[in-house]
């Protein structure tokens, strides 16, 4: 109950009117790059990263919470109305959103969405309040050796769980822990992959690299693709639901609530699988099993609370352990870094108002999102008819104004052209962008853990596993890696004819259509 | 050269678009002609309401299949919607282009161009400028 008063004491200092106004901000901005396919609150957070030189911390981070609920719930409004999710999480949303709306039920979809991402959110968030702070009091006691492991279990689980691709995802991961390595060694300061260059040798900016990977590179990618037949768009008016569709919708809402979070609270987060077994669970689950791919109000709701608790749950592995497992996560990190506030289990201890008052302002975000865009979601459907020549012109403008008053050195404009390149080529070879920022960003703090562990062993390598934790973490990698290896070679490869034949057993054939820019998860 | 002349209609699924259609289908009539219908759309944002999605064309073509003269859809995707349409006159050798006219007010012309203005300026042929 400790945490209840704790958070009483955030949700004191987050209910100030300053405070309430960036709230606010991050909410709607949010929802703004939710709704623009390609466009995500990773992009959002790192075009605002130089904001947060002049804000207070717990004013950056509670616009950078709204700014993650608000395009999450964005992302919800494109997949109804227009069938293009916006992030991979999305997907399932589309498939009977899209056909609620071309039944003339988009109201009905936009409003279990919206209810739906408030009660799981808000439940989420009410959770992370239980777990975080004893999660932490627990990994306070973790040593080195142990929290090397569960960095790397938490690359690792990105890398290979999530996306299409291991090889695509390792790839990513590399190239970002390479990038990481670049500069001075901060313990010898010895000079590494800096090819000479005193303005390498001081370390990239994290703000360059996000900035140019999300932000530049998705607007080159957008300019290599500029013209595309335009989407039909479902007019809709101000969502609403009756009472058939509240008594469909609740247990969906709580069932995918109890799905997303765990999944967002173990190092392997992402909303993709819990969104997908919740639509799967809704469907097996539903008495009308027949109207599941012709609109069926509780494939909606399900994988919309999932989406959001699981969202919510990401918050669990960043406060206790400072281990980010969601693009937009990580630029979080990247941005408590920058305010000097070491990440980690002393996180809740060491700044503990600022955690409270982010965890309320979660709280008072999710009723903002609710309150605001009930009303508005006729108003985010316009924002689709936005030439985007205009809407990447702005961004490039922010991008190249935030990489540059990071440092105030041309040079960075440079890296960011550079990096806006890789993002470019990422995008054209599907490499996910979500292991290259873990890898940017979690690089070094490896590195300084595995420094520490070895120096207490005096460089003997047994110094790495000498911690019960570490060696039970290590297991469950070498058992992620190789199970999926062996069920591979087990399994024989399905032909394409028996996959086609499920295809057809399924309703669901007419997917939605692929998001028009990058796929990969950039939440 | 083909013995029967070509209309081309500059097609938008609203008001203007139709009252084009109309008056087109009727020159076609008087003509008996054969009809170019082109739905032009810049392509540069996720939505485009001037834009006519399928369900729009299959009304668009049925409209033109009850005249009972021979017809084509075009829906090109351009830089430049007014280009599109003087570009495809020329490719179908049209003989009359038909556009609907949107009042528009000289600051509106200054800030938003007219797509109207730039077909007459360009076009190699006779334009029917319609109002709804």
């Amino acid at each position: 109950m400790e945490s209840l008063e704790l958070l009483a004491g955030g949700l004191a200092t987050a209910v100030t009117p300053e405070n309430l106004m960036w709230a606010a901000i991050g909410v709607l901005l949010g929802t703004f790059v939710g709704v623009l396919p390609g466009i995500g609150p990773a992009m959002a957070v790192a075009l605002l990263l130089p904001v947060t030189f002049g804000l207070e911390p717990t004013q950056a981070f509670i616009m950078f919470a709204g700014i993650y609920y608000g395009g999450m719930y964005g992302g919800s409004t494109t997949s109804i109305l227009l069938n293009t999710p916006g992030e991979s999480a999305s997907v399932m949303t589309a498939l009977e959103g899209n056909k609620m709306a071309k039944k003339g039920r988009a109201a009905q979809a936009l409003a279990t969405a919206a209810i739906g991402s408030f009660i799981a959110g808000t439940i989420g968030t009410m959770l992370v309040v239980f777990f975080a702070p004893a999660l932490a009091g627990v990994a306070v006691e973790v040593g080195a050796p142990s929290y090397l492991a569960i960095m790397l279990m938490a690359m690792v689980l990105v890398t290979s769980v999530l996306g299409s691709s291991r090889l695509r995802g390792f790839i990513a991961l590399f190239l970002g822990l390479t990038i990481g390595l670049v500069g001075l060694d901060l313990n010898t300061g010895q000079p590494r992959l800096s090819f000479d260059q005193p303005l390498l040798a001081d370390r990239i900016d994290i703000v360059v690299v996000a900035v140019g990977i999300f932000a530049l590179g998705e607007a080159l990618w957008v300019a290599a693709h500029l013209r595309r037949r335009p989407l039909a768009v479902i007019p809709v008016g101000r969502p609403w639901m009756g009472k058939a569709d509240w008594g469909r919708s609740w247990k969906p809402w709580l069932r995918g609530t109890a799905l997303g979070f765990p999944f967002g609270a173990v190092p392997a987060g992402g909303a993709e699988t819990p969104t997908f077994l919740s639509y799967v669970l809704e469907k097996r689950l539903a008495k009308k099993g027949h109207e599941f791919g012709h609109g069926a109000i509780e494939g909606v709701a399900g994988p919309e609370a999932a989406n959001n608790a699981s969202a919510a749950g990401t918050f669990v592995p960043l406060l206790a352990l400072g281990l980010p497992v969601t693009a937009t996560a990580t630029i979080m990190l990247a941005a408590l870094q920058g305010y000097g506030i070491q990440p980690g289990p002393q996180l809740m201890t060491e700044h503990a108002d600022l955690v409270w008052t982010l965890l309320a302002s979660l709280l008072i975000g999710n009723t903002l999102l609710l309150v605001l865009n009930l009303p508005l979601a006729p108003l985010w459907a316009k924002l689709l008819r936005i030439p985007r020549p205009y809407l990447y012109a702005g961004i490039l403008f922010f991008a190249s104004l935030g990489a540059y008053t990071a440092n105030q050195q041309p040079f960075d404009l440079f890296l960011l052209l550079v990096f806006g390149l890789l993002g470019l080529l990422m995008r054209r070879f599907g490499l996910p962008v979500l292991p290259l920022i873990l890898g940017v960003i979690l690089g070094p703090l490896m590195e300084t853990k595995m420094r520490e562990a070895l120096a207490i062993s005096d460089g003997d390598v047994a110094g790495l596993v000498n911690e019960p934790v570490a060696i039970v973490v290590y297991v469950i990698i070498a058992l992620l890696v190789v199970v999926p290896l062996v069920l591979a070679r087990v399994r024989p490869p399905r032909k394409p004819t028996e996959i086609a034949a499920e295809m057809n057993d399924d309703d669901t054939t007419s997917g939605p259509t692929s998001g028009p820019t990058s796929k990969e998860t950039v939440r | 050269m083909s013995t029967t002349d070509t209309v081309l209609i500059a097609y938008t699924p609203d008001d203007f678009g139709q009252a084009a259609l109309t008056h087109g289908i009727a020159e076609a009539t008087r003509r008996s002609a054969r009809i170019v219908a082109v739905n032009a759309t810049r392509g540069d944002a996720y939505v485009d309401e001037r834009h006519a999605d399928d369900d729009r064309v299959a009304t668009l073509e049925k409209e033109l299949t009850a005249s009972g003269l021979e017809f084509v859809v075009r829906r090109p995707i351009a830089a430049d919607v007014a280009e599109a349409v003087v570009e495809a006159a020329d490719e179908e050798s049209a003989d009359v282009i038909v556009i609907g006219l949107r009042r528009r007010s000289p600051v509106g012309k200054l800030v938003m161009g007219s797509v109207a203005q730039r077909v007459l300026l360009g076009a190699g042929c006779p334009v029917l400028a319609v109002k709804p």
